[in-house]
Protein backbone atom coordinates (compact mmCIF):
# COMPACT_ATOMS: atom_id res chain seq x y z
CA UNK A 1 0.00 0.00 0.00
CA UNK A 2 3.07 2.26 0.47
CA UNK A 3 5.32 3.08 -1.90
CA UNK A 4 9.26 2.64 -1.49
CA UNK A 5 10.05 6.16 -0.85
CA UNK A 6 7.37 5.82 2.17
CA UNK A 7 9.02 2.71 3.24
CA UNK A 8 12.56 3.92 3.07
CA UNK A 9 11.69 6.95 4.88
CA UNK A 10 9.80 5.03 7.63
CA UNK A 11 12.21 2.18 8.06
CA UNK A 12 15.34 4.54 8.26
CA UNK A 13 14.14 7.82 9.23
CA UNK A 14 15.99 10.94 9.00
CA UNK A 15 16.64 13.47 12.11
CA UNK A 16 14.46 11.66 14.36
CA UNK A 17 15.01 13.58 17.92
CA UNK A 18 14.93 16.28 19.65
CA UNK A 19 16.52 20.12 19.75
CA UNK A 20 16.55 20.36 23.07
CA UNK A 21 17.43 24.18 22.77
CA UNK A 22 15.73 24.57 19.78
CA UNK A 23 14.23 28.28 18.63
CA UNK A 24 10.80 27.32 17.30
CA UNK A 25 8.92 24.07 18.59
CA UNK A 26 5.75 23.28 16.85
CA UNK A 27 3.36 20.29 18.04
CA UNK A 28 0.06 19.01 15.76
CA UNK A 29 -2.13 16.02 15.83
CA UNK A 30 -4.00 14.16 18.34
CA UNK A 31 -3.38 10.93 19.85
CA UNK A 32 -7.30 10.32 19.69
CA UNK A 33 -6.70 9.71 15.62
CA UNK A 34 -3.23 8.83 16.16
CA UNK A 35 -1.01 10.61 14.77
CA UNK A 36 0.86 13.48 17.03
CA UNK A 37 4.06 15.34 15.27
CA UNK A 38 6.68 17.69 17.07
CA UNK A 39 8.56 19.38 15.11
CA UNK A 40 11.92 20.70 16.26
CA UNK A 41 13.87 23.96 14.43
CA UNK A 42 17.47 26.02 14.78
CA UNK A 43 17.20 29.16 12.70
CA UNK A 44 20.27 31.35 12.34
CA UNK A 45 20.05 34.45 9.93
CA UNK A 46 16.25 33.18 9.27
CA UNK A 47 17.47 30.41 7.71
CA UNK A 48 16.61 26.85 9.04
CA UNK A 49 20.17 25.30 10.48
CA UNK A 50 19.04 22.30 12.19
CA UNK A 51 15.53 20.07 12.50
CA UNK A 52 14.19 17.18 13.96
CA UNK A 53 11.29 15.23 14.74
CA UNK A 54 9.18 12.72 17.04
CA UNK A 55 6.57 11.29 16.00
CA UNK A 56 3.47 9.07 17.07
CA UNK A 57 1.64 7.76 14.47
CA UNK A 58 1.31 4.93 11.43
CA UNK A 59 3.91 4.45 8.57
CA UNK A 60 2.89 7.50 6.36
CA UNK A 61 2.94 10.01 9.53
CA UNK A 62 7.01 9.10 10.22
CA UNK A 63 7.23 8.88 6.63
CA UNK A 64 5.94 12.21 6.48
CA UNK A 65 8.42 13.56 9.46
CA UNK A 66 11.38 12.27 7.81
CA UNK A 67 10.63 13.51 4.27
CA UNK A 68 9.61 16.82 5.95
CA UNK A 69 13.02 17.36 7.54
CA UNK A 70 14.76 16.79 4.45
CA UNK A 71 12.68 19.65 2.30
CA UNK A 72 12.84 22.10 5.32
CA UNK A 73 16.50 21.77 6.20
CA UNK A 74 18.53 24.87 4.75
CA UNK A 75 15.44 26.55 3.91
CA UNK A 76 14.09 30.31 4.88
CA UNK A 77 11.23 30.64 7.11
CA UNK A 78 9.86 32.11 4.62
CA UNK A 79 10.02 29.08 2.81
CA UNK A 80 9.05 26.98 4.74
CA UNK A 81 6.06 28.62 5.60
CA UNK A 82 5.34 27.92 1.47
CA UNK A 83 5.95 23.94 2.22
CA UNK A 84 2.57 21.67 1.87
CA UNK A 85 1.50 18.52 2.75
CA UNK A 86 0.64 17.80 -0.22
CA UNK A 87 4.44 18.64 -1.64
CA UNK A 88 5.76 16.17 0.85
CA UNK A 89 3.33 13.50 -0.24
CA UNK A 90 4.36 13.87 -3.56
CA UNK A 91 7.81 13.92 -2.59
CA UNK A 92 7.24 10.77 -1.23
CA UNK A 93 5.54 9.42 -4.58
CA UNK A 94 2.29 10.39 -2.56
CA UNK A 95 0.28 8.31 0.36
CA UNK A 96 -3.16 6.05 0.31
CA UNK A 97 -6.02 8.40 0.14
CA UNK A 98 -6.88 7.62 3.59
CA UNK A 99 -3.73 8.93 4.94
CA UNK A 100 -3.54 12.25 3.25
CA UNK A 101 -5.47 13.74 5.89
CA UNK A 102 -5.02 12.77 9.58
CA UNK A 103 -1.15 11.32 8.66
CA UNK A 104 -0.07 13.94 6.22
CA UNK A 105 0.19 16.90 9.17
CA UNK A 106 4.27 17.56 8.86
CA UNK A 107 4.19 21.02 7.30
CA UNK A 108 1.57 22.33 9.37
CA UNK A 109 4.03 21.15 12.50
CA UNK A 110 6.76 23.30 10.41
CA UNK A 111 4.65 25.89 10.30
CA UNK A 112 4.01 25.74 14.19
CA UNK A 113 7.38 25.31 14.46
CA UNK A 114 7.89 28.72 12.31
CA UNK A 115 4.99 31.11 14.07
CA UNK A 116 6.59 29.54 17.70
CA UNK A 117 10.15 30.81 16.33
CA UNK A 118 8.72 34.39 15.16
CA UNK A 119 6.32 34.91 18.40
CA UNK A 120 9.38 33.79 20.51
CA UNK A 121 11.57 36.55 18.77
CA UNK A 122 8.98 39.43 18.88
CA UNK A 123 8.22 38.36 22.68
CA UNK A 124 4.98 37.35 21.95
CA UNK A 125 2.97 34.17 23.67
CA UNK A 126 3.55 31.35 21.05
CA UNK A 127 -0.03 29.80 19.09
CA UNK A 128 -1.65 26.89 21.27
CA UNK A 129 -0.16 23.98 19.75
CA UNK A 130 -2.46 21.17 19.02
CA UNK A 131 -4.69 21.07 16.32
CA UNK A 132 -4.12 21.47 12.40
CA UNK A 133 -6.16 22.52 9.76
CA UNK A 134 -5.94 19.23 8.11
CA UNK A 135 -6.80 17.27 11.76
CA UNK A 136 -9.45 19.17 13.33
CA UNK A 137 -9.73 16.29 15.83
CA UNK A 138 -12.69 14.71 14.55
CA UNK A 139 -11.86 11.13 13.24
CA UNK A 140 -15.41 11.45 10.74
CA UNK A 141 -13.06 14.13 9.03
CA UNK A 142 -10.56 11.09 7.78
CA UNK A 143 -13.24 8.23 7.54
CA UNK A 144 -13.66 6.97 3.71
CA UNK A 145 -17.04 6.39 4.06
CA UNK A 146 -17.88 6.06 0.69
CA UNK A 147 -15.73 3.07 0.34
CA UNK A 148 -16.87 0.99 2.91
CA UNK B 1 13.45 -18.55 7.26
CA UNK B 2 9.91 -18.95 5.58
CA UNK B 3 7.44 -15.89 6.45
CA UNK B 4 5.57 -16.31 9.37
CA UNK B 5 1.86 -16.26 9.45
CA UNK B 6 0.45 -14.34 12.83
CA UNK B 7 -2.75 -13.59 10.95
CA UNK B 8 -4.97 -16.37 11.53
CA UNK B 9 -8.54 -14.33 12.49
CA UNK B 10 -8.56 -12.89 9.48
CA UNK B 11 -8.20 -16.02 7.43
CA UNK B 12 -5.91 -19.32 6.91
CA UNK B 13 -3.80 -21.50 5.35
CA UNK B 14 -6.20 -24.10 3.40
CA UNK B 15 -5.47 -27.66 4.78
CA UNK B 16 -3.80 -29.66 2.09
CA UNK B 17 -5.81 -32.41 2.64
CA UNK B 18 -8.92 -29.46 1.98
CA UNK B 19 -7.58 -29.70 -1.46
CA UNK B 20 -7.50 -33.34 -1.61
CA UNK B 21 -11.13 -33.74 -0.65
CA UNK B 22 -12.34 -30.87 -2.74
CA UNK B 23 -10.43 -31.49 -6.39
CA UNK B 24 -12.74 -34.41 -7.72
CA UNK B 25 -15.60 -31.89 -7.28
CA UNK B 26 -14.52 -30.03 -9.97
CA UNK B 27 -13.41 -31.93 -12.66
CA UNK B 28 -15.01 -35.51 -11.77
CA UNK B 29 -17.88 -35.17 -9.89
CA UNK B 30 -19.39 -32.16 -11.26
CA UNK B 31 -22.99 -32.65 -11.67
CA UNK B 32 -25.14 -30.71 -10.37
CA UNK B 33 -26.61 -31.59 -6.84
CA UNK B 34 -30.18 -31.16 -7.82
CA UNK B 35 -30.15 -33.35 -11.09
CA UNK B 36 -31.81 -36.67 -10.91
CA UNK B 37 -28.94 -38.61 -12.63
CA UNK B 38 -25.77 -40.36 -11.66
CA UNK B 39 -23.31 -37.27 -11.87
CA UNK B 40 -25.90 -35.60 -10.10
CA UNK B 41 -27.02 -37.67 -7.18
CA UNK B 42 -22.54 -38.49 -6.48
CA UNK B 43 -22.50 -34.56 -5.91
CA UNK B 44 -25.49 -34.78 -3.55
CA UNK B 45 -24.17 -37.34 -2.04
CA UNK B 46 -21.11 -35.56 -0.99
CA UNK B 47 -23.11 -32.26 0.07
CA UNK B 48 -25.03 -34.07 1.78
CA UNK B 49 -22.47 -35.68 3.45
CA UNK B 50 -20.67 -32.28 4.26
CA UNK B 51 -23.71 -31.32 5.95
CA UNK B 52 -23.77 -33.88 7.72
CA UNK B 53 -20.32 -33.29 9.24
CA UNK B 54 -21.75 -30.04 10.21
CA UNK B 55 -24.16 -31.00 11.90
CA UNK B 56 -22.55 -33.33 14.06
CA UNK B 57 -20.07 -30.73 15.41
CA UNK B 58 -22.73 -28.80 16.49
CA UNK B 59 -24.79 -31.49 18.13
CA UNK B 60 -27.73 -30.96 15.82
CA UNK B 61 -29.80 -32.56 12.75
CA UNK B 62 -28.35 -32.40 9.36
CA UNK B 63 -31.65 -30.37 8.42
CA UNK B 64 -30.59 -27.15 10.51
CA UNK B 65 -27.49 -26.84 8.35
CA UNK B 66 -27.62 -24.68 5.40
CA UNK B 67 -24.42 -23.80 3.06
CA UNK B 68 -24.13 -19.91 2.18
CA UNK B 69 -21.33 -18.12 0.44
CA UNK B 70 -19.74 -16.45 3.31
CA UNK B 71 -19.84 -15.69 7.41
CA UNK B 72 -21.47 -12.03 6.38
CA UNK B 73 -24.29 -13.93 4.24
CA UNK B 74 -24.99 -16.23 6.87
CA UNK B 75 -25.08 -13.39 9.19
CA UNK B 76 -27.07 -11.37 7.17
CA UNK B 77 -29.35 -14.42 6.13
CA UNK B 78 -30.12 -14.71 9.56
CA UNK B 79 -31.18 -10.97 10.79
CA UNK B 80 -32.47 -10.00 8.01
CA UNK B 81 -34.32 -13.46 7.61
CA UNK B 82 -35.84 -13.11 11.61
CA UNK B 83 -36.30 -9.89 11.05
CA UNK B 84 -38.61 -10.03 7.95
CA UNK B 85 -40.43 -13.01 9.30
CA UNK B 86 -41.24 -12.28 12.56
CA UNK B 87 -41.39 -8.77 12.19
CA UNK B 88 -45.12 -8.41 12.79
CA UNK B 89 -44.28 -9.75 16.29
CA UNK B 90 -41.94 -7.36 17.55
CA UNK B 91 -39.63 -4.40 16.23
CA UNK B 92 -36.81 -5.13 18.95
CA UNK B 93 -33.43 -6.38 18.53
CA UNK B 94 -30.18 -6.25 20.94
CA UNK B 95 -27.08 -7.00 19.65
CA UNK B 96 -23.35 -5.92 21.62
CA UNK B 97 -21.00 -3.51 21.28
CA UNK B 98 -18.56 -5.31 19.34
CA UNK B 99 -20.42 -7.35 16.62
CA UNK B 100 -18.19 -7.81 13.36
CA UNK B 101 -19.27 -5.40 10.83
CA UNK B 102 -21.34 -8.24 9.15
CA UNK B 103 -23.54 -8.05 12.38
CA UNK B 104 -22.81 -4.18 13.32
CA UNK B 105 -24.06 -3.37 9.66
CA UNK B 106 -27.06 -5.30 9.30
CA UNK B 107 -28.58 -4.70 12.18
CA UNK B 108 -27.31 -0.77 11.59
CA UNK B 109 -29.57 -1.41 8.33
CA UNK B 110 -32.08 -2.54 10.12
CA UNK B 111 -32.65 0.51 12.50
CA UNK B 112 -32.89 2.69 9.20
CA UNK B 113 -35.90 0.37 8.20
CA UNK B 114 -38.71 -0.02 11.11
CA UNK B 115 -36.41 -1.59 14.06
CA UNK B 116 -35.31 -0.64 17.14
CA UNK B 117 -31.43 -1.86 17.88
CA UNK B 118 -30.27 -2.06 21.56
CA UNK B 119 -26.50 -2.93 22.00
CA UNK B 120 -25.32 -4.85 25.19
CA UNK B 121 -22.17 -3.18 26.79
CA UNK B 122 -19.01 -5.03 27.81
CA UNK B 123 -17.01 -5.35 30.74
CA UNK B 124 -13.47 -4.28 30.82
CA UNK B 125 -12.82 -8.12 30.73
CA UNK B 126 -14.56 -8.19 27.03
CA UNK B 127 -17.30 -9.91 28.03
CA UNK B 128 -21.06 -8.80 27.67
CA UNK B 129 -22.24 -7.92 30.33
CA UNK B 130 -25.25 -10.20 31.63
CA UNK B 131 -27.27 -7.99 33.88
CA UNK B 132 -27.25 -5.14 31.36
CA UNK B 133 -28.45 -7.79 28.96
CA UNK B 134 -31.64 -9.18 31.39
CA UNK B 135 -32.25 -5.35 31.15
CA UNK B 136 -32.24 -4.87 27.51
CA UNK B 137 -34.27 -7.62 26.41
CA UNK B 138 -38.25 -6.94 26.22
CA UNK B 139 -41.28 -8.60 25.41
CA UNK B 140 -41.44 -7.26 21.80
CA UNK B 141 -37.67 -8.24 21.11
CA UNK B 142 -37.70 -10.54 18.42
CA UNK B 143 -33.49 -11.72 18.32
CA UNK B 144 -30.66 -11.16 20.46
CA UNK B 145 -27.39 -11.79 18.12
CA UNK B 146 -24.26 -11.54 19.86
CA UNK B 147 -21.34 -12.94 18.61
CA UNK B 148 -19.68 -16.84 20.03
CA UNK B 149 -15.99 -15.32 20.77
CA UNK B 150 -14.93 -11.87 19.41
CA UNK B 151 -12.87 -11.18 16.03
CA UNK B 152 -10.27 -8.52 17.76
CA UNK B 153 -9.01 -9.92 21.22
CA UNK B 154 -10.92 -13.68 20.83
CA UNK B 155 -13.30 -13.04 24.26
CA UNK B 156 -15.72 -15.93 24.18
CA UNK B 157 -19.12 -15.19 25.43
CA UNK B 158 -21.30 -17.00 27.45
CA UNK B 159 -23.88 -18.26 24.95
CA UNK B 160 -26.02 -20.56 27.06
CA UNK B 161 -26.97 -17.45 29.44
CA UNK B 162 -27.31 -15.48 26.59
CA UNK B 163 -29.54 -17.91 25.22
CA UNK B 164 -31.47 -18.19 28.20
CA UNK B 165 -32.34 -14.54 28.73
CA UNK B 166 -33.09 -14.33 25.00
CA UNK B 167 -35.75 -17.02 25.49
CA UNK B 168 -36.91 -15.97 28.95
CA UNK B 169 -38.47 -13.22 26.51
CA UNK B 170 -39.34 -15.08 23.41
CA UNK B 171 -36.58 -14.00 21.02
CA UNK B 172 -34.24 -15.64 19.29
CA UNK B 173 -30.50 -16.19 20.12
CA UNK B 174 -28.54 -15.56 16.71
CA UNK B 175 -24.47 -16.10 17.21
CA UNK B 176 -21.96 -15.45 14.65
CA UNK B 177 -19.79 -18.24 15.25
CA UNK B 178 -17.34 -17.02 12.47
CA UNK B 179 -14.18 -16.96 14.55
CA UNK B 180 -15.20 -19.48 17.09
CA UNK B 181 -16.35 -22.77 14.92
CA UNK B 182 -13.06 -25.26 14.93
CA UNK B 183 -11.41 -23.64 17.81
CA UNK B 184 -13.95 -24.27 21.10
CA UNK B 185 -16.62 -26.82 21.29
CA UNK B 186 -20.08 -25.56 20.32
CA UNK B 187 -23.08 -27.96 21.40
CA UNK B 188 -26.06 -25.54 20.00
CA UNK B 189 -29.03 -28.01 22.18
CA UNK B 190 -27.15 -26.95 25.58
CA UNK B 191 -26.23 -23.27 24.44
CA UNK B 192 -29.35 -22.41 23.82
CA UNK B 193 -28.97 -21.14 20.14
CA UNK B 194 -31.29 -20.64 17.54
CA UNK B 195 -29.11 -19.66 14.77
CA UNK B 196 -25.11 -19.88 14.39
CA UNK B 197 -23.30 -18.48 11.56
CA UNK B 198 -19.80 -20.15 10.46
CA UNK B 199 -17.24 -19.81 7.74
CA UNK B 200 -14.95 -22.36 6.20
CA UNK B 201 -12.05 -20.01 5.21
CA UNK B 202 -11.36 -19.58 9.15
CA UNK B 203 -10.34 -23.33 10.48
CA UNK B 204 -8.26 -24.08 7.24
CA UNK B 205 -11.07 -24.69 4.89
CA UNK B 206 -11.82 -22.50 1.62
CA UNK B 207 -12.75 -19.04 1.35
CA UNK B 208 -16.45 -18.78 -0.38
CA UNK B 209 -17.89 -20.74 1.50
CA UNK B 210 -19.82 -20.77 5.18
CA UNK B 211 -23.24 -22.36 7.02
CA UNK B 212 -25.71 -21.56 8.92
CA UNK B 213 -27.57 -23.39 11.40
CA UNK B 214 -31.53 -22.41 11.62
CA UNK B 215 -32.78 -24.40 15.06
CA UNK B 216 -35.35 -26.95 13.28
CA UNK B 217 -38.43 -25.07 13.95
CA UNK B 218 -37.59 -21.77 13.82
CA UNK B 219 -38.59 -19.93 11.00
CA UNK B 220 -36.65 -17.61 8.60
CA UNK B 221 -37.08 -15.65 5.43
CA UNK B 222 -34.63 -16.24 2.84
CA UNK B 223 -32.39 -13.58 1.00
CA UNK B 224 -32.25 -15.38 -2.30
CA UNK B 225 -35.09 -16.46 -4.13
CA UNK B 226 -34.79 -18.69 -6.68
CA UNK B 227 -34.67 -23.02 -7.24
CA UNK B 228 -35.78 -23.31 -3.66
CA UNK B 229 -31.93 -24.63 -3.03
CA UNK B 230 -30.70 -25.03 0.75
CA UNK B 231 -34.73 -26.28 2.33
CA UNK B 232 -35.67 -23.08 0.72
CA UNK B 233 -33.11 -20.65 2.42
CA UNK B 234 -30.79 -20.23 0.23
CA UNK B 235 -31.36 -20.74 -3.53
CA UNK B 236 -28.10 -20.96 -5.61
CA UNK B 237 -26.86 -24.43 -7.44
CA UNK B 238 -24.69 -25.69 -4.49
CA UNK B 239 -21.15 -24.97 -4.50
CA UNK B 240 -20.23 -29.06 -3.98
CA UNK B 241 -16.65 -28.74 -3.70
CA UNK B 242 -16.89 -25.61 -1.13
CA UNK B 243 -19.17 -27.46 0.65
CA UNK B 244 -16.67 -30.51 0.77
CA UNK B 245 -13.88 -28.61 1.40
CA UNK B 246 -15.97 -27.04 4.66
CA UNK B 247 -17.04 -30.37 5.71
CA UNK B 248 -13.45 -31.68 5.75
CA UNK B 249 -12.30 -28.95 7.32
CA UNK B 250 -14.92 -29.05 10.07
CA UNK B 251 -13.84 -32.91 10.51
CA UNK B 252 -10.65 -32.11 11.21
CA UNK B 253 -10.37 -29.32 13.19
CA UNK B 254 -12.78 -31.17 15.47
CA UNK B 255 -11.03 -34.33 15.28
CA UNK B 256 -8.10 -32.72 16.66
CA UNK B 257 -9.57 -29.75 18.70
CA UNK B 258 -8.24 -31.15 22.23
CA UNK B 259 -4.48 -31.72 21.09
CA UNK B 260 -4.78 -28.75 19.69
CA UNK B 261 -6.33 -26.06 21.92
CA UNK B 262 -3.29 -27.53 24.55
CA UNK B 263 -0.73 -26.60 21.71
CA UNK B 264 -1.81 -23.65 20.79
CA UNK B 265 -2.96 -22.31 24.11
CA UNK B 266 0.58 -23.20 25.57
CA UNK B 267 2.04 -21.22 22.20
CA UNK B 268 -0.44 -18.46 22.86
CA UNK B 269 0.43 -18.12 26.59
CA UNK B 270 3.89 -18.16 25.80
CA UNK B 271 3.43 -14.87 24.18
CA UNK B 272 1.24 -13.16 26.21
CA UNK B 273 3.77 -13.91 29.23
CA UNK B 274 7.19 -13.29 27.42
CA UNK B 275 5.92 -9.92 25.60
CA UNK B 276 4.48 -8.61 28.24
CA UNK B 277 7.54 -9.17 30.77
CA UNK B 278 10.37 -8.33 28.27
CA UNK B 279 8.82 -5.12 26.98
CA UNK B 280 7.53 -2.44 29.71
CA UNK B 281 4.23 -0.80 29.76
CA UNK B 282 2.46 -3.47 27.45
CA UNK B 283 -0.53 -5.05 28.36
CA UNK B 284 -3.14 -7.85 27.09
CA UNK B 285 -6.30 -6.77 26.14
CA UNK B 286 -9.23 -8.87 26.99
CA UNK B 287 -9.54 -11.38 29.62
CA UNK B 288 -6.98 -14.35 30.02
CA UNK B 289 -9.27 -17.32 30.79
CA UNK B 290 -12.73 -16.53 28.88
CA UNK B 291 -10.17 -16.40 25.22
CA UNK B 292 -9.80 -18.29 22.22
CA UNK B 293 -6.30 -20.67 22.33
CA UNK B 294 -5.33 -18.84 19.26
CA UNK B 295 -5.56 -15.58 20.32
CA UNK B 296 -2.95 -12.91 21.84
CA UNK B 297 -4.20 -8.86 21.56
CA UNK B 298 -1.35 -6.81 23.09
CA UNK B 299 -1.42 -3.04 23.64
CA UNK B 300 1.94 -1.25 23.41
CA UNK B 301 1.80 2.44 25.15
CA UNK B 302 3.35 5.52 23.21
CA UNK B 303 3.07 3.70 19.92
CA UNK B 304 1.14 2.99 16.82
CA UNK B 305 -0.02 -0.55 15.92
CA UNK B 306 0.70 0.25 12.04
CA UNK B 307 3.93 0.73 12.69
CA UNK B 308 4.50 -2.15 14.70
CA UNK B 309 2.57 -4.26 11.61
CA UNK B 310 5.58 -2.89 9.34
CA UNK B 311 8.23 -3.55 11.33
CA UNK B 312 7.44 -6.70 12.16
CA UNK B 313 6.00 -7.43 8.16
CA UNK B 314 9.87 -6.07 7.23
CA UNK B 315 11.32 -9.41 9.20
CA UNK B 316 8.99 -11.62 7.87
CA UNK B 317 6.19 -12.00 10.57
CA UNK B 318 2.29 -11.01 9.04
CA UNK B 319 0.48 -9.41 12.31
CA UNK B 320 -2.32 -7.69 12.44
CA UNK B 321 -3.74 -3.87 14.29
CA UNK B 322 -6.34 -3.41 16.78
CA UNK B 323 -6.22 0.09 15.29
CA UNK B 324 -8.12 0.62 12.32
CA UNK B 325 -5.19 2.72 10.65
CA UNK B 326 -4.08 0.19 8.42
CA UNK B 327 -7.75 0.20 7.37
CA UNK B 328 -9.86 2.22 5.45
CA UNK B 329 -10.85 3.86 8.05
CA UNK B 330 -8.51 6.06 10.85
CA UNK B 331 -11.17 5.58 13.83
CA UNK B 332 -9.88 3.73 16.86
CA UNK B 333 -11.40 0.16 16.81
CA UNK B 334 -15.02 0.41 18.70
CA UNK B 335 -14.30 -3.01 20.45
CA UNK B 336 -11.17 -1.78 22.44
CA UNK B 337 -12.69 0.92 23.41
CA UNK B 338 -15.34 -0.98 24.77
CA UNK B 339 -12.99 -2.68 26.60
CA UNK B 340 -12.62 0.64 28.25
CA UNK B 341 -8.99 1.36 26.52
CA UNK B 342 -7.95 5.27 25.66
CA UNK B 343 -8.15 6.12 21.90
CA UNK B 344 -4.17 6.54 22.20
CA UNK B 345 -3.97 3.06 23.96
CA UNK B 346 -6.44 1.61 21.13
CA UNK B 347 -3.95 2.97 18.19
CA UNK B 348 -0.71 1.05 20.21
CA UNK B 349 -2.60 -2.56 19.97
CA UNK B 350 -1.70 -5.37 17.89
CA UNK B 351 -3.63 -9.05 17.38
CA UNK B 352 -1.24 -11.79 16.78
CA UNK B 353 -3.77 -15.22 15.69
CA UNK B 354 -2.02 -18.26 15.74
CA UNK B 355 -3.10 -21.75 13.39
CA UNK B 356 -2.73 -25.39 12.57
CA UNK B 357 0.62 -24.75 11.43
CA UNK B 358 2.43 -22.67 13.59
CA UNK B 359 5.37 -23.76 15.36
CA UNK B 360 7.38 -23.01 18.50
CA UNK B 361 10.53 -22.03 16.43
CA UNK B 362 8.26 -19.11 15.26
CA UNK B 363 6.91 -18.15 18.27
CA UNK B 364 10.11 -17.71 19.50
CA UNK B 365 11.44 -15.77 16.55
CA UNK B 366 8.37 -13.49 17.08
CA UNK B 367 9.23 -12.93 20.84
CA UNK B 368 13.12 -12.08 19.78
CA UNK B 369 12.08 -9.80 16.89
CA UNK B 370 9.42 -7.48 18.75
CA UNK B 371 11.07 -6.06 21.88
CA UNK B 372 13.91 -4.12 19.59
CA UNK B 373 10.57 -2.73 17.23
CA UNK B 374 8.80 -1.77 20.01
CA UNK B 375 11.63 0.03 21.31
CA UNK B 376 12.62 1.43 17.94
CA UNK B 377 9.29 3.05 17.67
CA UNK B 378 9.14 4.78 21.23
CA UNK B 379 12.48 6.42 20.66
CA UNK B 380 10.85 8.22 17.82
CA UNK B 381 7.52 9.09 19.89
CA UNK B 382 7.10 12.22 21.43
CA UNK B 383 4.08 10.59 24.03
CA UNK B 384 7.22 8.08 25.32
CA UNK B 385 8.12 8.34 28.98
Amino acid sequence: MYSDKVMDHFMNPRNVGEIKDADGVGQVGNPVCGDVMYIYIKVEQETITDIKFKTFGCGAAIATSSMLTEIALGKTIDEAMDITNEMIAEALDGLPPVKMHCSNLAADGLHAAVEDYKAKKEGRPSPTPGMSASCPGSCDSCDMKEEH
Amino acid sequence: MERIYFDHSATTRVDPRVVDAMLPYFTEEYGNASSNHTHGQTAKEALESARQIVADSLNTSSKAIIFTGSGTESDNTAIKGVAEKHGKKGKHIVTSVFEHPAIANTVKYLSHNGFEVDQVPITSEGVVDLEKLKELVRDDTILVTIMTANNEIGTVQPLKDIGEIAHDKGALFHTDAVQAYGKIPIDVDKMNVDLLSLSAHKFHGPKGVGALFVKEGVTISPLLHGGGHEYGLRSSTENVPGAVGLGKAAEIAHADMDEETERLTSLRNKIIDEVTANVKESYLNGSREHRLPNNANIGFRWIEGESILLLLNHVGISISTGSACSSKSLRPSETLLALGLKPEEVHGSVRITLGRFNTAEEVDYFIEKLPPIIEKLRMMSPLAQ
